[in-house]
């Protein structure tokens, strides 16, 4: 275990702890104090690695958790997993400062808040720091699931929980069509290392299996980075507290599917089917996350579309910039290099001005207590310091300078119009609709950013319609957006050492191949004179401007659209009929009667283990190794038979139940028989148990109908128990005639030298098998609370 | 529900209660090396257990025995848990079991093997299980 797994797993092991502190400091000292130590920690880890991976080293640790399955948790640190692990640590821990302010002390159960938000902190790490394909799968579905968490943080609201699951259900199909991408990307290298990959990359190529490996990967990267129309998701998720948006769903976790992406190029990129699904998709979510961004009245609704807006600009991005795996190597690869640097800088620019903007929000939702604009105007004079963070964010956003948006942006046009110029991939036809495309949803962009700062903070101050009187926030909350905002500034007028220490290394691992050629030259600079990227700008400006001024006069366009064509309305009428159809499905043979349920339990049973002996054809009667019967044991089998007819034919339930005890004493004499006092004991004690369970039960049951003299022959449970019979007689035989392998009882005759005890049962189940053991006595555990909340909700509702 | 009034089974219980505790934590120990183990020692304790509660009312065993046995069953799923996470510390594999033989002054050799803490945590889960069944059902009327 290095210092590398450590500083992954950290997260976990310290979320243990967090209930503790909680309980023992909270009233004194926010929680958020203890946690903010673990992303530091992280983070200043992390920068030591700068000059290293900069001048183009690698960190690579193997650690064996499951060898025997070529399953290790390798972590390996490259150019591009360190930009995300240092978004992650540096983000999250902004973030939690900010929530100290943010989240009340003395209302709100921290615990749970920090524990789900350090889960989700270790598995992203996880996810970007992950060789092996297994382990970033684990880690990706953590992030789900905390992200589930934390979504449905105040789960007594009903809209919390809506969005929760609805954001579960679409990012773990995603996960899961990924899982079996993954599981087909093996199958072709018979690896699941990510870098033993790189090294088959013609092998994958060529294969049948390359294009549904490929669409459930991007299906996977696709629904975690909320891309058209699986966005769906994202705006629902804003029921979260804003740091947690402000977090997982702007900064981070949403671009898990970005680093994905960027993962796999090296892999999928060159190929028209990734060039046209990664930058199509992309651009088709840009444009629908713009436009709907611009008719959202709440304002962290208006953020939720922008992200997803944004998202869908580098995604774009990423797919215009796979096509310099296409051209491999010389000037025009170059020219897709750009599309990459351009996206991963997008990415760093979006989390810092995004991260802002939310954070600022928060604090106008908490020192307002709404966050509907119809509702908020002329906070400029109350809110100067938000006002001045939230200029900084929404012009960054437009792509105005003296912001790094701008930049990106610039670097963005650029790329499109370079693809609209692309020969390959069909592009002559339908090239030009990647500038015009990118060129509205710019414009779109302004729009909402505009409205953003000036609907909020300008206008009329309508204090009649606050819940609060406005003022500005406590200085805590306000630390963390300057230091995103002053970024915002910092990184426009110093792009090149991001650009140097960040952008290269992880340019260099998207397109690995490029980079032996040593060709990957960076300059960023915000002016490149008057060339068609600045008239794109200029334009978005004056359309934009005249656009947003005639707001009123337009807006009604969009309450043409029909509202039940929407995707949400699709969503929410598919989880109707897929539950009440599961609902009559279930309620077809869920009878309730226990004897319906044996019937299918054997009905299964006879026809899997009867059909696959039949199949198979492994009936064998071998008697000739068998041991002759003495008396006893007829004798034996002559009682026990009894006893099971007795069963039968009981006219009272005691004796029933007496005859079943008695069968089950038989069978331990059987054992004893046979040399097997640990189980002939065990059967002796739980033969007894369950006795007793059983006239414990005897006041549930329903009277004995005795009336009924003649029973009426069942034909179907006839056939079932006699074919229950045989089948196990037959198995029994069988599995007593054949040898398929050598026993492995010779393994544990050592049992004495091995683990020391002279009782080979006991050291198997507690030594040799003791995960068997462990996994059983869980399966109990949960049985057991199985039972006690059943009978214990069905009291209480009784009582009721 | 009638009280019932069971001198005999009482006064046998008392007695009979006693030994099978004693058997049950013979049977536990004696587990390493002879028939017997967690499993069993633990059920034969929660058949005692369920004796108890059988010829006794459940409130009054309860104020003698205050015990929850939910907590009973989840200390004894986090033993095992946490023994078997001792292998890793020593970079084994989880759930590795170790023994060694001491001399202990009134035992002589004697071996110590971390199974039995193991061992410990199936017998708590299986006692703590099979009362909170058992309960659980016997209050529900």
């Amino acid at each position: 275990m290095s210092l590398l797994h450590i500083m992954i797993l950290i997260p976990f092991i310290f979320a243990i702890f967090v209930p503790l502190l909680y309980k023992f400091f909270n009233p004194r000292i926010h929680t958020g104090w203890f946690v903010l130590i673990i992303p530091v920690i992280i983070f200043i880890y992390l920068i030591r690695f700068i000059p290293g991976i900069s001048s183009g080293e690698t960190m690579y640790h193997s650690m064996a958790w499951m060898p025997s399955f070529g399953i290790n948790f390798d972590a390996y640190v490259d150019g591009l997993g360190l930009v995300f692990g240092l978004l992650i640590t540096g983000i999250g821990a902004l973030v939690i400062l900010y929530s100290i302010y943010y989240m009340s002390k003395e209302r709100e159960a921290l615990h749970n808040f920090y524990v789900y938000l350090l889960m989700f902190m270790g598995a992203m790490l996880g996810v970007v720091f992950s060789d092996n394909i297994l382990v970033l799968y684990v880690f990706w579905e953590l992030t789900s699931i905390s992200s589930f968490l934390l979504i449905a943080y105040w789960y007594q609201r009903e809209k919390s929980r809506y969005g929760a699951q609805k954001s579960m259900l679409i990012t773990i199909f995603g996960g899961l069509a990924m899982l079996s991408g993954f599981i087909m990307l093996s199958m072709m290298t018979d690896t699941y290392s990510i870098r033993e990959m790189f090294t088959q990359i013609n092998v994958i190529t060529e294969h049948h299996l390359f294009l549904p490996a490929m669409i459930l990967i991007l299906l996977g990267a696709f629904t975690k980075s909320a891309q058209f129309p699986f966005s769906i998701w994202l705006p629902d998720a804003m029921e979260a507290p804003t740091p947690i948006s402000a977090y997982l769903h702007s900064a981070t976790m949403v671009k898990a599917g970005i680093y994905l992406v960027a993962r796999m190029t090296p892999i999928f990129g060159g190929s028209s089917e990734w060039f046209w699904l990664v930058s199509g998709i992309g651009l088709i979510t840009l444009l629908y996350g713009s436009i709907n961004a611009v008719r959202q009245t709440d304002l962290k609704g208006l953020l939720a579309y922008s992200t997803i807006s944004q998202l869908g600009l580098i995604m774009s991005l990423l797919g215009i910039g796979s096509a310099a795996l296409y051209f491999g190597y010389g000037r025009e690869a170059d020219l897709y290099v750009v599309a990459i640097t351009a996206s991963i800088f997008h990415m760093i620019n979006h989390s810092t001005f995004k991260g802002s903007l939310f954070m600022v929000v928060g604090i106008i939702d908490h020192e307002t207590g709404t966050r509907d604009i119809r509702r908020l105007g002329g906070l400029m004079t109350i809110m100067p310091i938000s006002f001045t963070i939230a200029v900084i964010g929404s012009f960054a956003m437009a792509g105005l300078p003296p912001f790094n948006g701008f930049i990106s942006k610039e670097m963005f046009f650029t790329s499109v119009l370079e693809a609209s110029k692309l020969t390959e991939f069909n592009m002559e036809t339908f090239g030009i609709l990647f500038p015009v495309i990118a060129w509205v949803a710019s414009v779109f962009t302004f729009i909402y950013s505009m409205i953003l700062v000036f609907k909020t903070f300008r206008g009329k101050y309508k204090p009649e319609k606050l819940e609060k009187k406005a003022h500005e926030a406590p200085i805590g909350m306000l630390i963390s957006p300057i230091i995103l905002a002053s970024l915002v500034v910092i990184i426009f007028f110093f792009p090149n050492i991001i650009a140097d220490y960040l952008l290269k290394p992880a340019v260099a691992s998207v397109l690995p191949s490029l980079a032996e050629g040593g060709i990957i030259d960076m300059k960023i600079s915000a002016w490149h004179g008057w060339n068609t990227e600045l008239f794109m700008t200029i334009g978005v400006v004056v359309l934009g401007g005249l656009m947003y001024m005639y707001l009123k006069k337009w807006v009604g366009i969009y309450r043409l659209y029909p509202q039940n064509m929407t995707l949400n309305q699709l969503y929410n009428s598919g989880l109707d009929h897929a539950q009440g159809w599961s609902k009559s499905l279930t309620d077809g043979y869920m009878t309730g009667y226990i004897r319906d349920y044996i019937a299918y339990l054997f009905g299964f049973f006879i026809l899997f283990i009867g059909g696959t002996l039949l199949v198979t054809q492994s009936i064998t009667l071998d008697f000739s190794n068998n041991a002759p019967v003495n008396v006893f044991e007829g004798a034996l089998v002559l009682a026990m038979m009894t006893a099971a007819v007795t069963v039968l034919f009981a006219k009272t339930r005691l004796t029933a139940i007496i005859a079943l005890g008695v069968l089950g004493y038989l069978v331990s004499m059987f054992f004893v028989i046979f040399r097997a006092p640990d189980l002939a004991l065990t059967q002796l004690v739980v033969e007894t148990v369950t006795t007793a369970l059983f006239l414990l039960c005897f006041y549930h049951l329903p009277k004995f109908k005795e009336h009924t003299k003649r029973v009426p022959l069942k034909p179907l449970n006839l056939v079932i128990s006699i074919g229950v019979g045989i089948i196990v007689t037959l198995f029994a035989f069988s599995a007593n005639g054949t040898r398929l392998f050598d026993p492995i009882a010779s393994y544990y005759e050592d049992a004495y030298e091995l683990a020391g005890a002279k009782n080979i049962v006991n050291s198997i189940l507690v030594d040799f098998r003791g995960i068997d053991t462990m996994l059983e006595i869980f399966v109990l555990c949960i049985a057991g609370l199985g039972v006690y909340t059943m009978i214990k909700l069905g009291l209480d509702r009784r009582e009721k | 529900m009638k009280e019932p009034n069971d001198i005999i089974l009482r006064g046998v219980t008392k007695v009979a209660v006693v030994i099978i505790f004693t058997f049950a934590i013979n049977l536990f120990f004696s587990g390493h090396h002879n028939p017997g183990g967690g499993f069993i020692g633990g059920l034969g304790f929660a058949a005692a257990l369920t004796l108890l509660f059988l010829s006794y009312d459940v409130e009054s065993v309860k104020a003698n025995f205050p015990v929850d046995f939910k907590v009973v069953t989840s200390i004894g799923v986090l033993i095992a848990v946490f023994t078997g996470l001792g292998g890793v510390f020593f970079n084994e594999p989880f759930l590795t079991q170790a023994f060694q033989y001491f001399d202990l002054p009134i035992f002589g050799k004697t071996e110590l093997a971390t199974a039995v803490l193991f061992d410990i945590g199936v017998a708590f889960a299986v006692i703590g299980t099979a009362m909170t069944i058992i309960l659980t059902i016997s209050e529900d009327r």
